[in-house]
């Protein structure tokens, strides 16, 4: 179905002249800026849907509004006729809306098949939901991450997702709709990115205190950009710092201070604790933190390890009462974890 | 002047009330009239509290990672914001217009079980109040093993896990603390005052008609009331069990919705929408009648298609207990469901569709009186059939997956119910406001309030959609600025803001007419319906005598003929008939025997929320006092005979069936 070049130009009629120049221009979030194949047919389907209600809007609209103008009371005006209905209007304004409504469910139920096949040599990748913050793994290749799902451009993924708390929604606009993660079961979801580009992500699902900053990124990449990516993901953290370097002293806050009861960095520190955080095996690599709700640099690092509950209300990592020196050492370890 | 008979008095535990006048004689009233007065202030009291729980949403979201309120303060004001408008606010104004309007308009004399009717009332009250008492009492905190910057304060000491209450998010893991207790308890309370109000009104409606009142000569409020209170019986029951299963979990470690016992969190969002969907219709259909009636009242011609709007209404109740599922398109569902649930929420916008047709051929040809409730009518229309269209974008499943969550659905749910039900129910209080307090409201402030709430409306919930689209989530605390949904954030507490004056200008207007109105007629729209051929105010007896119901619209053909074009003719000789009527109105000739006030109902109804203090703090003694006060609430009610036996016992009213109260 090509209905989109028929209906993209009018997208510009509807900026400009129907929502007075209402639509955002570059919203991340944009669920009208489809970059791949999934969200480009529930593109096509809401056109189609606006379009018909556009139709019966202006139709309904305009026959109060000419009704209220020209039925006006007025003095010279006789006592209106007595009408008490119309048995033919009736029928006919119960089987056009049937019909109309029919001509949208055809293509609505053959999409809703459509988009929950699964596609045929689709990359794998769990989705599992933490209040709040999404963990990727991908079982093909052994790897483990969290906040940023990297994908290879202009392949099928399948995303195989659950929660390990409570409900969550995983949504990337500009890829395909939401799916819930649900504790106890798994729901599915495609995506598709024509190019490599960054996305966004947010969790759909109110899932408690800081449901608004369970946020993610999902970076898009060629071949052999994700190739390079895989290799790198698979080893483990450099062990061998020199000691009396600052990152050294970092690591040893890493292994003392208590960070160890959660978070694993691989060939360091396996033992995963009771409380699953986020792995930081190759922490520098991602550009974001703490749900992607922080982009990953020194400054956003330094307040969030001062005291993690002030950035993200409800959080699971305890204020450890870092000096300002374990914060500085830490900082510049984790800048080592590519 | 009147010849209401001085009761004997009897002995029970407590005396019969005497008071007629002061606060006594309306907490023990039985009046279906106070009755609706009072859901109707208090209502409106809620509709405030719920009004100012969203303008402090929305100074939060006026501009991107704002810090106004704390998570927690947000989270629980939204949840507030919801469950008050819903269960505090809308639903007890229809309330409002039901037990004030439907003995009126069926020639009753009151409900069927006017004590009954008291009880739910003082249930709402002690439901609204135990809610509310989270404030004070409430406990609220992050989940187990999270961490919190600051203090919970206050204000985030009330319920937080949404007025949808998602497990297991609302449950004891992620919920610690009473606060949603309150809620799940509160809401229990709240829905036994609904489920005893219906009884009452489905009774009503089928066994207190004037003479000649067929089911098809019902005004369409009439219709509306009758599909609501179905609606009430059949959809609480099952939020009820719901709420027990919450309750249960919370209190008790049962694992109905929790995955580690063996339950599933989905269960519970299939309860909830099967008794949530049916509830939008609960809030809808009550507006849909009210406009039924002002539409032909200002167009002075008969509504368009009777029977089809009510056959509509009555399909739009039945199909709603079938499309629940689309509230959780998103959620773990399979394909077929998706279609399915699809399929069936297309279906339901036809019968939606004639509604609006009907009314639209109700006004087309007419001759419109433009006054303020007409225009919160005709309002009323336009901002439905934008909820109704966005509506149908929801049932395209993939574009929903895209839509759900977000605020394009807010956008969407507040066209529907404030645009639709909220106007529906301004239009209606204007309309009736001459026949309750006998005096008319001022015109020009009632036109500025309309012209300021459709501009604040649609500037609130218009850029809604637009924002939802591109990717503002619902319930969020706060949104990144790189979003770019600063703008219309602004823009749209700014709405919220205008909307808050309209109220303000509506508060003034009533406040002023009550007092300093002028004088009403007693039909002073040339009205259609019988609850117009009786005085402003209403007298306490209703009708002094029973009416005799010719037609639909019996009133109106009292006073019009048509002539050989169809067009409407003054009959001769109304102008005597309405002096004769006005006069018989305000001297009833017969003696009228009115249920007498009781305390039972408020007694009864307040030992409800120490029952629900004594589950949340798992005592003995206030589950005792909740149960005396049940006990005698009870025994009190069974034997104090509904009427005083009377000095003279007199002839039997002339229709029978006006004097079987209870």
């Amino acid at each position: 179905m090509h209905i989109k070049k028929f209906l993209k130009p009018k997208n510009f009629i509807l900026c400009s002249f129907l929502f007075i120049t209402a639509c955002i221009e570059d919203a991340p979030l944009d669920s009208l800026s489809p970059a791949g194949p999934y969200a480009r047919t529930i593109d096509e389907l809401f056109w189609l849907t606006f379009w018909i209600a556009v139709v019966i809007f202006f139709i309904v609209q305009g026959a109060l509004l000419f009704s209220v103008f020209y039925f006006k009371d007025s003095p010279d005006k006789p006592e209106p006729k007595q009408i008490h209905g119309n048995n033919f209007l009736e029928i006919l304004w119960t089987i056009i809306p049937v019909i109309i409504l029919a001509s949208i469910a055809v293509p609505t139920v053959r999409t809703i098949f459509d988009l929950a096949r699964e596609p045929e040599d689709a990359l794998k990748i769990e989705v599992i939901g933490h209040q709040w913050w999404f963990e990727y793994k991908y079982p093909d290749y052994g790897i483990t991450t969290a906040n940023v799902l990297v994908i290879p451009e202009d392949t099928p993924i399948r995303l195989e997702m659950w929660s390990n708390d409570v409900l969550h929604n995983y949504w990337v606009p500009k890829l395909n709709g939401k799916r819930y993660l649900v504790p106890g079961q798994k729901t599915y979801l495609n995506l598709h990115a024509d190019n490599a580009e960054e996305f966004w992500a947010q969790c759909g699902e109110y899932c408690g205190l800081s449901h608004s900053k369970m946020r993610g990124r999902v970076l898009s990449m060629s071949e052999s950009d994700f190739d390079a990516w895989v290799i790198n993901e698979q080893k483990n953290a450099d062990n061998t710092l020199s000691e009396g370097s600052l990152a050294y002293e970092g690591q040893q806050v890493y292994l003392n201070a208590g960070c160890t009861q959660c978070h694993v960095i691989g060939g360091v520190w396996d033992v995963q604790g009771e409380r699953i955080a986020p792995n930081l095996t190759h922490f520098a690599n991602r550009n974001v933190f703490a749900g992607a709700a922080l982009k990953n640099n020194s400054e956003n690092l330094t307040k969030w390890l001062a005291n993690p509950a002030e950035l993200k209300p409800g959080t699971f990592m305890p204020n450890l009462e870092l000096t300002e020196r374990e914060i500085e050492a830490l900082i510049e370890y984790l800048g080592t974890l590519k | 002047m009147t010849k209401i008979i001085e009761p004997k008095k009897q002995r029970n535990i407590f005396s019969r009330p005497s008071s007629e006048e002061g606060v006594w004689s309306w907490i023990t009233t039985v009046d279906h009239k106070r009755i609706g007065i009072m859901y109707g202030y208090a209502a409106f009291f809620f509709l405030l509290v719920g009004g100012l729980e969203a303008l402090l949403l929305r100074i939060q979201l006026s501009q991107p990672d704002n810090n106004f309120l704390s998570a927690a303060e947000y989270n629980a004001m939204f949840t507030m914001h919801g469950t008050t408008m819903i269960f505090l606010a809308i639903m007890p104004i229809s309330a409002a217009f039901f037990n004030y309007l439907l003995p009126l308009q069926i020639g009753a004399r009151d409900v069927a079980f006017p004590r009954l009717n008291a009880l739910s009332f003082w249930i709402f009250i002690a439901g609204g109040l135990f809610l509310y008492s989270t404030f004070l009492f409430g406990t609220a905190g992050a989940p187990e093993g999270g961490y919190l910057a600051e203090e919970v304060s206050r204000l985030a000491s009330a319920p937080n896990g949404g007025w949808f209450g998602y497990q297991p998010n609302a449950g004891l893991k992620y919920s610690p603390g009473t606060a949603m207790d309150y809620w799940a308890i509160g809401l229990q309370i709240l829905g036994i005052a609904s489920l005893v109000s219906a009884f009452n009104f489905i009774t009503t409606i089928l066994n207190m008609r004037t003479k000649g009142m067929r089911l098809m000569r019902m005004p369409v409020f009439t219709w509306m009331t009758f599909a609501v209170s179905f609606l009430l019986a059949f959809s609480l029951p099952i939020i009820a069990i719901a709420l027990f299963f919450v309750t249960f979990d919370r209190q008790f470690g049962t694992t109905f919705f929790l995955t580690e016992g063996g339950g599933d969190p989905v269960l519970w969002q299939h309860l909830f929408w099967l008794f949530g969907h049916p509830e939008v219709y609960i809030l809808i259909l009550p507006a849909f009648g009210i406009v039924s009636e002002v539409l032909p009242t200002f167009s002075r011609k008969p509504l368009f298609g009777y029977p089809a709007i009510v056959f509509a209404g009555f399909g739009i109740a039945f199909i709603g207990f079938g499309v629940w599922a689309h509230h959780m398109f998103a959620s773990a569902i399979s394909p077929v469901a998706q279609a399915g649930f699809g399929l069936s929420t297309m279906i339901i916008a036809v019968p939606t569709g004639v509604k609006i047709f009907n009314w639209l051929g109700t006004i087309w040809g007419g001759r419109l009186t433009l006054n303020t409730p007409m225009l919160f009518a005709l309002g009323f229309i336009g901002m439905f059939v934008i909820g109704g269209l966005s509506g149908v974008t929801h049932s395209v499943v993939p574009a929903d997956t895209q839509q759900t969550d977000t605020y394009y659905i807010v956008a969407h749910f507040h066209y529907v119910l404030f645009g639709g039900a909220l106007f529906g129910i301004f239009s209606g209080l204007y309309f009736w406001f001459p026949k309750v307090w006998g005096r008319m409201y001022n015109e020009t402030m009632g036109k500025i309030h309309f012209w300021l709430m459709i501009i604040g409306f649609n500037l609130t919930f218009g850029p809604m959609h637009w924002l939802g689209l591109q990717g503002q989530v619902r319930r969020t605390w706060v949104y990144a600025e790189e979003t770019n949904l600063g703008f219309w954030n602004l823009i749209v507490t700014i709405g919220a803001f205008i909307l808050a004056i309209a109220t303000l200008v509506f508060m003034a207007n009533w406040i002023y007419s009550r007092r300093k109105g002028e004088v009403a007629p007693f039909d002073p729209w040339d009205a259609r319906t019988i609850e117009w051929s009786i005085p402003s105010p209403t007298p306490v007896w209703n009708f002094s005598n029973a009416p005799e119901v010719k037609s639909l619209d019996d009133f109106w053909h009292q006073k019009y003929g048509e002539d050989e074009d169809g067009r409407a003719v003054r009959r001769e000789g109304t102008d005597e008939l309405l002096l004769q009527l006005e006069e018989e109105g305000l001297n009833p000739k017969e003696e009228i025997h009115l249920p007498s006030p009781s305390y039972f109902p408020v007694v009864m109804a307040f030992g409800l929320p120490f029952l629900g203090y004594a589950i949340i703090y798992k005592s003995i003694p206030l589950a005792l006092i909740g149960v005396i006060m049940l006990l005698i609430g009870g025994f009190g009610w069974g034997t104090e005979p509904l009427e005083e036996e009377f000095e003279s016992s007199e002839e039997e009213p002339e229709s029978g069936e006006s004097k079987n109260y209870e």
